[in-house]
């Protein structure tokens, strides 16, 4: 039994109807298909899709209450502004940007490695409350080979089997292979970053990215086409066959399966348990015509989004929820996001051309991420990566104006169209430590229209993040500045986290992994510790945000986990770590 | 696709509908579920029921007896015929309204002389004058197999014809006219390869009941077999050695590849061919496959038909069209995307006499035939809600007469003739396209 139907649902789908067992996925949007609902003739429509959130989560149904801090009261976010939560088949894998990163063999020691390089300290300050993962890159590494095949994934690698190739990141863990697809062609303004950071002394490589540099057909006998360049990923489907998206790789093989089956408008309400709730019986769902029903499951894999997998814990009762006061209990610990900042460069004498654009064309340095760099004296630790990157030129949400200009009126049109053609933005990617008050638990005033608590999430950015982001952006500044542009700007992430405008939909934690109960939600494959016939998948299980965009880590847990139920768990089922 | 998708919710708008998957309740049997089940030595006539299953995939017999949301064999399929509407049948083993009460010699009479259970004529929409040429051993095979499937019990709805061929008894007429009286004759001069593709073309395979013309009484014109016909609004291509609107360019290997995967280096499966790959030639062998290829090869050239020049004007406009709306996926200069994206040069699809297919393709849009080794249903999106009558009889005009292509110019009256037929004069993006 599958919770909803996005990347994770899709990779165990696919694994465990390969191993023979008879799967049901429910999913509470509607069925989303390339031809149908984001055609080429009509999948660039920046307002229909980004502003007006066509692929995204109907608010007015169900959302989320939010707060800074346990002080405030929480209030429902009535319109979708940092993070746009997805929904429907495919859901965040139709309208990602097909950006595709592991995170650092250092990424998962988070505090065992830097508490041993720069002191206890440097991982207890500001509240934090980071922890390992309790696996290491290289078990997760052949399941972050087994996704780039599955997406077909371009780049280039820095390190082939320990050693280190020209032209990629240098500072990335061993790989096994190369990247299935070359990088994609770089165009003007990634290509004059690359320039700018050599003469720097960065280490400047193409961005690994879903996006196709050349018709692929992965394991699955999926087939891909090449990507146009259009500039229309994030917040929209890929008319093109571009994208690898649940759609693209995974789906046709999945439907030529007798043993899978997939309901759409299918929303799970809670996950039912037996009387001592040591086990789960199966979930119960209502449809949109409102109607509930019982289906019974042997295994219930929670595949929905990090919020929904961590409220329909809490929701079923299982796992004791975090009380930020005693720090005891786990369900919606560490909740954690992503630091973003940017910097954008105008030139007057090069045209950019920035609607020749793509989810993740960018050419990026990775000297300033993770522990890839001494922090010694820095007061923050994690990073972040650095990108001269062109998602797309879309006109209402992509005009870049300098410093001062007004916000709207004739002035605001003039530098608009002065600018436009003639600038792009370097985006800093950073990570987001986990901290006591971060926390996800059910509100107690808001319910959706099925009657359940709303989600609550606590959030704030704490001083780590924001010592780290000015340190980044401020790397940032040194490469555009090195590009020798007419001007820059710099756009740093100052004071508290804000709801409305658009940062990323990088929401994590709340259901972590780790190695033991008393730490975690789940373990090292993401099953429940209390529950141990319901696995939790997902960027939920990220004990805090590395430095990089997340699915490519949450689809290799998935991987594992699959691996773990196929060899261990179906021959035996029951807790595949000992608590 | 037999993966079961339960779609809830809004249904029935036009472009969805064209393009939706097959929908199945989850508990349903699925075609590739049946096409691929397994009988092992134990069942009672294992070999016999085996050869049957295979049987019933070369003949696509689920393309018909299938109909949208129901169960396999079950039929109910409405098929349009110049003549009206013929439901096809119930063949699952129900005694009541499927084929469980029938023996194997009243089987073999439906395959061979078109009778019914009590003797009464079929219509030919069932193709009994290609599988008359089946031979009764593969006939019994096919009833065996028959008889495993679960009973469905389904009455099809009643047929709905013009007045006079109501009475059943004017198909014997027909039949005396135009029914070959002959059984399959194998040509002694030619390969066993080529007698088996000889088999399976004018057999089961029933080729010829799309891709040869037709005459106004819905019978094969003579001597143009597998010259191009239509149905059902779509055009089925000519299959002879033409090289310009026929099978000409294609090797033995191009064949057996689309027939496997419904698409190769020069073409994808769409329209009506595409569900004969997903219940049909993609679960035969590469040996039944290749005999097909080498019977296609042989068949002599159709006739060369000149077609008019194309208004300059007509080609400018079709340029810009193409340029705006077909070129991010079939690219510039019509080269395409090898087995995604097909390129549009020198296509045969393309320059048939008969531009119906290219306007249903670009009106309705299409979805290509899947196999286990090819599943990707790549599908070519509608465009009638974004181009005029006018703009797509200009872009199918530049693309008859680009790229090696030539092909008589398409009017605009005939487009929207087809918009009207196929219910396209209005129609929303999707079914979901209500922005909140």
């Amino acid at each position: 039994m599958l919770v909803g139907f996005g990347w994770t649902g899709a990779i165990m789908g696919q694994q465990l109807c390969d191993a023979g067992l008879s799967v049901v996925a429910l999913e509470r949007g509607p069925w989303r298909d390339t031809p149908t609902d984001f055609a080429t003739g009509f999948a660039q429509d920046e307002l229909r899709y980004m502003w007006r959130h066509h692929l995204f989560q109907n608010v007015s149904d169900d959302t989320l209450t939010i707060r800074n801090n346990v002080n405030q009261e929480a209030l429902p976010m009535r319109r979708l502004g940092s993070f746009l939560l997805g929904t429907g088949v495919g859901s965040g894998g139709v309208h990602w940007n097909g950006q595709i990163w592991r995170f650092l063999p250092t990424d998962f020691l988070t505090k065992s490695h830097n508490e041993k390089r720069y002191g206890k300290k440097a991982v207890s300050a500001y509240d934090m409350t980071v922890q390992d993962w309790g696996i290491t890159y290289d078990e997760l590494e052949p399941h972050y080979d087994q996704f780039d095949k599955l997406c077909g994934t371009t780049g280039k690698a820095g390190n082939l089997q320990g050693k280190i190739q020209p032209g990629g990141n240098p500072f990335e863990g061993p790989r096994s292979n190369e990247y299935p697809n070359p990088p994609m062609l770089q165009t003007y303004g990634p290509t004059l970053f690359g320039k700018a950071a050599v003469e720097l002394g960065r280490h400047p490589f193409p961005h690994p990215t879903g996006n196709m540099s050349q018709p692929y057909t992965n394991p699955l006998g999926a087939q891909m086409g090449a990507c146009t360049y259009c500039g229309f990923c994030e917040k929209f489907g890929c008319g093109n066959y571009s994208k690898a998206s649940p759609q693209t790789t995974v789906l046709p093989y999945l439907l030529q399966k007798s043993n899978f089956t997939l309901k759409t408008e299918c929303e799970v309400l809670r996950v039912e348990l037996t009387a001592d709730r040591k086990r789960a019986t199966g979930v119960t769902y209502v449809n949109s015509a409102g109607e509930e029903f019982f289906q019974p499951a042997e295994m219930v894999i929670l595949s929905a989004y990090v919020l929904q997998n961590v409220r329909l814990l809490l929701l079923s009762g299982i796992g004791k929820p975090y009380d930020p006061k005693t720090g005891e209990g786990v369900v919606g610990k560490n909740y954690a996001y992503q630091t973003m900042s940017s910097v954008n460069v105008f030139f007057d004498d090069k045209l950019i051309n920035p609607f020749i654009g793509a989810g993740a064309l960018a050419t990026v340095i990775d000297d300033f991420n993770g522990d890839n760099f001494d922090h010694g004296g820095l007061g923050f630790i994690g990073g972040a990566y650095i990108g001269g990157m062109i998602t797309g030129g879309r006109p209402i949400e992509m005009i870049y104006t300098p410093q001062n200009t007004p916000a709207w009126g004739l002035e605001w049109k003039h530098a608009a169209a002065k600018n436009y053609l003639r600038s792009f933005s370097l985006s800093i990617h950073g990570s987001c430590m986990s901290a006591r008050g971060n926390y996800l638990d059910l509100d107690p005033t808001y319910r959706d229209i099925h009657g359940r608590p709303m989600l609550r999430m606590t959030f704030d950015f704490t001083e780590n993040d924001h010592k780290m982001s000015d340190y980044l952006t401020d790397r940032a500044a040194e490469v555009a500045k090195a590009m020798n542009p007419r001007e820059i700007k710099l756009n740093r992430r100052t004071g508290s986290w804000s709801v409305t405008p658009y940062q990323t939909t990088h929401n994590t934690g709340g259901a972590i992994m780790g190695d033991n109960p008393k730490n975690s939600v789940v373990n090292k494959f993401l099953q429940s510790w209390d529950v141990p016939n319901v696995f939790s998948m997902g960027a939920g299980a990220f004990p805090q945000n590395a430095g990089y965009n997340p699915t490519a880590t949450l689809a290799a847990l998935a991987y594992m986990s699959a691996d773990a139920i196929k060899s261990q768990y179906l021959k035996s089922p029951g807790p595949l770590v000992r608590g | 696709m037999t993966g079961s998708v339960a779609i809830l919710g809004i249904v029935g708008l036009a472009v969805s509908q064209m393009l939706s998957l097959p929908a199945h309740p989850s508990s349903a049997v699925t075609p590739r579920g049946l096409l691929t089940q397994h009988f092992d030595d134990s069942a009672p006539n294992a070999a016999q029921v085996r050869r049957g299953q295979y049987l019933v995939a070369a003949g696509d017999c689920i393309s018909c007896h299938l109909r949208e949301g129901g169960e396999p064999f079950a039929g109910g399929l409405g098929l349009n015929t110049p003549f009206g509407t013929i439901y096809t049948s119930n063949i699952t083993s129900d005694r009541d309204t499927g084929i469980g009460a029938w023996s194997s010699d009243q089987f073999y009479r439906a395959m061979h002389d078109g009778k019914g259970a009590h003797g009464e004529d079929l219509y030919p929409a069932f193709p009994y004058p290609w599988f008359r040429r089946v031979s009764r051993e593969d006939d019994d095979a096919i009833f065996a197999y028959l008889m495993t499937l679960p009973a469905v019990n389904y009455t099809p709805p009643k047929n709905d014809l013009a007045f006079p061929l109501k009475f059943r008894t004017l198909v014997g007429a027909w039949n005396t006219l135009f029914l070959d009286s002959h059984d399959f004759q194998a040509d002694p001069g030619q390969s066993a390869e080529w007698n088996r593709g000889a088999y399976l073309v004018n057999g089961l395979g029933h080729c010829g009941g799309c891709h040869t013309p037709k005459n106004s009484f819905g019978a094969d014109k003579s001597k143009q077999e597998l010259q191009g016909g239509k149905l059902d609004n779509w055009v089925a291509p000519d299959l002879t050695g033409n090289t310009r609107i026929g099978l000409g360019e294609w090797s033995v290997d191009d064949i057996a590849e689309f027939l496997a995967s419904g698409r190769n280096a020069h073409a994808a499966a769409g329209g009506a061919m595409a569900d004969v790959i997903n219940y049909s030639t993609s679960f035969i062998s590469d040996a039944d496959r290749r005999a097909i290829a080498v019977y296609l090869k042989s068949q002599p050239a159709s006739p060369s038909v000149a077609a008019a020049v194309p208004d300059a004007g007509a080609m400018r406009r079709g340029a810009e069209i193409y340029s705006d709306a077909c070129a991010s996926c079939h690219l510039d200069n019509g080269i395409g995307q090898s087995r995604l994206f097909p390129p549009l040069g020198k296509d045969a699809m393309l320059q048939q006499s008969d531009p119906t297919g290219l306007e249903h393709l670009i009106l309705g849009g299409t979805r290509i035939g899947v196999s286990s080794s090819r599943p990707s249903p790549l599908g070519m999106p509608s465009f009638a809600w974004k181009l005029t009558d006018q703009e797509i009889a200009d872009v199918s005009t530049f693309i008859r007469n680009s790229w090696g292509n030539q092909a008589a110019p398409v009017r605009a009256a005939d487009v929207s003739e087809l918009r009207k037929k196929l219910n396209l004069q209005t129609v929303r993006l999707t079914d979901n396209s209500g922005d909140r």
